[in-house]
């Protein structure tokens, strides 16, 4: 017997999407069509709900390989506009990360500092067809005798290039707020002194992982939107927590579920990785990634119908609480709330402003809808599910 | 009441001469001082707000023109690279006048050049460094 009224495969809404018959919907066009028609009645209608993030997530960045040189190298040691990268892998092999600050970046050391340059801009820089400059030096061997290379390289010189992040799509993350009496610079952006404003990044409702929040569809293999190409979820991220206190929704009210995708660093643009500075912090790297989620039965369509009403946060302060891991929290407010502009904490009204791109979240998921509405882009049946405990 | 912010640039010989207080006086206009560097020997810059009747305005402008003094409206010289944005919001957190401000319920990131005073907060708080105030040095490293 099987528990729900409506029963679809993977295989069978593929086969709607190449037949052009598939209903895709965006997560937000989703809340409205399960509140009027409820949950069993929309996943008899919708076969896809698409999801969609923009927002700066720090682990991320991409494995480089530059070609090998006449006389060969193996370097040691890397830059790329100055920003240090990661060899310690095979001869020409680099990983570079996206918030690696360039080497003469002044840091902190006049506070705040402004971290103009990083990995990010250097992978936005190479995604708009610009020249980068890469340095290498190496120690020499008898295989590689080359000791230095210097060259400007373009995307298209590279034989390879893969986006590989560790972290990203949090399902959930923290508001952020200052209780101390001086403005403080955090990767969750400036917080003014006696929480003057509160900071919190999350697409919401259309955030991939809150529509998919107990990760019944989503797993390795998963095929997604990434950076304007097409990728895959490659394992869980780093910091994966199921185990986050949810709702009865199955929405996390805490920072619980990621995912490590990957995909192929030329199919993406600059539009969909950007290069990030915050201010007294450091440089990142923006990423847009959309999950499509298949609706194989009502208990999807309820999830996804999920609205930003249905999904909470907690205050957390970043001046004492989050540095030194007090798990203490100013209470619970919902993305409806925080959308609104205007929160309740301590018993004062205080500003919200977002760090997550709604207007592109909302993109990303519209253009994932075109790529599977025009029968281009198929679900893939992932061959493990993310951890759920 | 007409209201306007303008960005003022003083030859350094008028650094020493009483300028800005004669509005009052002899145009009826009234004047908020939002930003100024003004130093001996040096060419100073304001950003000057002016409130009164459109026609007292300008007359106060011509007479500031006839120190030399340039004058520019703040809105055109604050600019958004809409290229560079991506609309995440943060600056909506920090900007003092909602210049910069959500639209509801879209989450669309909106900039009203005519709301900005040009303080600069937004600079350093833009994730992608889309906000552009070019006034000098000066004023800038005031901000």
């Amino acid at each position: 017997m099987n528990k729900f009224k409506v029963n679809k495969t993977i295989d069978e809404i593929n086969a709607r999407i190449r037949a052009g018959e598939a209903v895709v919907v965006t997560a937000e066009e989703m809340v409205g069509i399960v509140r009027e028609n409820g949950a069993e009645e929309a996943a008899r209608q919708v076969d896809v709900v698409t999801t969609g993030t923009f927002s700066p997530m720090c682990s991320s960045g991409a494995i480089l390989n530059f070609g090998q040189t006449l006389p060969t190298i193996k370097a040691s040691k890397v830059w790329l506009n100055n920003v240090p990268a990661y060899a310690g892998l095979a001869a020409v092999d680099i990983f570079l990360g996206g918030a690696e600050p360039a080497e003469d970046d002044p840091l902190n050391k006049v506070f705040p500092g402004e971290f103009r340059y990083g990995g990010g801009h250097v992978l936005e820089d190479l995604l708009a067809g610009k020249k980068v400059l890469l340095k290498a030096i190496a120690y020499g061997t008898n295989c590689y005798p080359n000791i230095m290379l210097e060259k400007e390289i373009t995307l298209d010189d590279l034989p390879d290039a893969l986006m590989v992040n560790p972290r990203n799509c949090y399902q959930n993350y923290n508001c952020a707020i200052n209780l101390s009496e001086k403005t403080i610079y955090t990767y969750m952006g400036t917080l003014r002194p006696r929480g003057r404003n509160a900071n919190y990044c999350s697409a919401g409702e259309l955030s991939p992982l809150m529509n998919d929040p107990l990760y019944k569809t989503i797993g390795l293999g998963t095929k997604i939107f990434l950076g304007g190409g097409t990728g895959y979820v490659t394992w869980q991220g780093t910091q994966h927590n199921p185990g986050a206190k949810r709702l009865e929704n199955g929405t996390p009210c805490r920072p619980a579920g990621t995912l490590m995708v990957q995909g192929d660093l030329k199919q993406m643009s600059a539009r969909w990785i950007k290069g990030v500075s915050i201010q007294g912090y450091g440089t990142t790297i923006a990423v847009g990634v959309g999950v499509p989620i298949p609706i194989l039965n009502e208990e999807m369509a309820r999830f996804t119908g999920v609205s930003d009403a249905d999904i909470i946060t907690q205050v957390v302060d970043y001046s004492y609480d989050y540095s030194h891991g007090v798990t203490r929290n100013y209470g619970e407010v919902s993305y409806a709330q925080l959308k609104s502009g205007q929160i309740e904490v301590n018993g004062e009204q205080v500003k919200t402003a977002p760090l997550s791109s709604v207007v592109r979240a909302r993109e990303i998921a519209e253009i994932l809808k075109e790529w599977i509405q025009s029968g281009d882009f198929t679900l893939e049946k992932p061959v493990r599910l993310l951890p759920d405990s | 009441m007409y209201t306007r912010l303008f960005v003022l640039r003083f030859p350094k010989e008028t650094s020493d001469l009483p300028i800005i207080c004669k509005l009052v006086k002899q145009y009826n206009v009234e004047f908020n001082i939002l930003k100024a560097t003004i130093l001996p020997h040096h060419e100073g810059i304001m950003v000057l707000e002016i409130m009164g009747h459109k026609s007292n305005v300008k007359d106060a402008l011509a007479y500031l023109k006839s120190f030399g003094v340039t004058i520019e409206r703040l809105s055109t010289i604050i600019r958004r690279d809409n290229e560079k944005c991506f609309e995440c919001g943060a600056c909506t957190g920090i900007c003092p006048t909602a210049a910069l401000h959500i639209h509801r319920p879209d989450m669309a990131v909106l900039f009203d050049p005519d709301k900005c005073t040009g303080c600069g907060l937004c600079v350093a708080v833009c994730p992608v460094r889309a906000m552009e105030v070019s006034l000098d040095q000066s004023v800038g490293a005031m901000g």
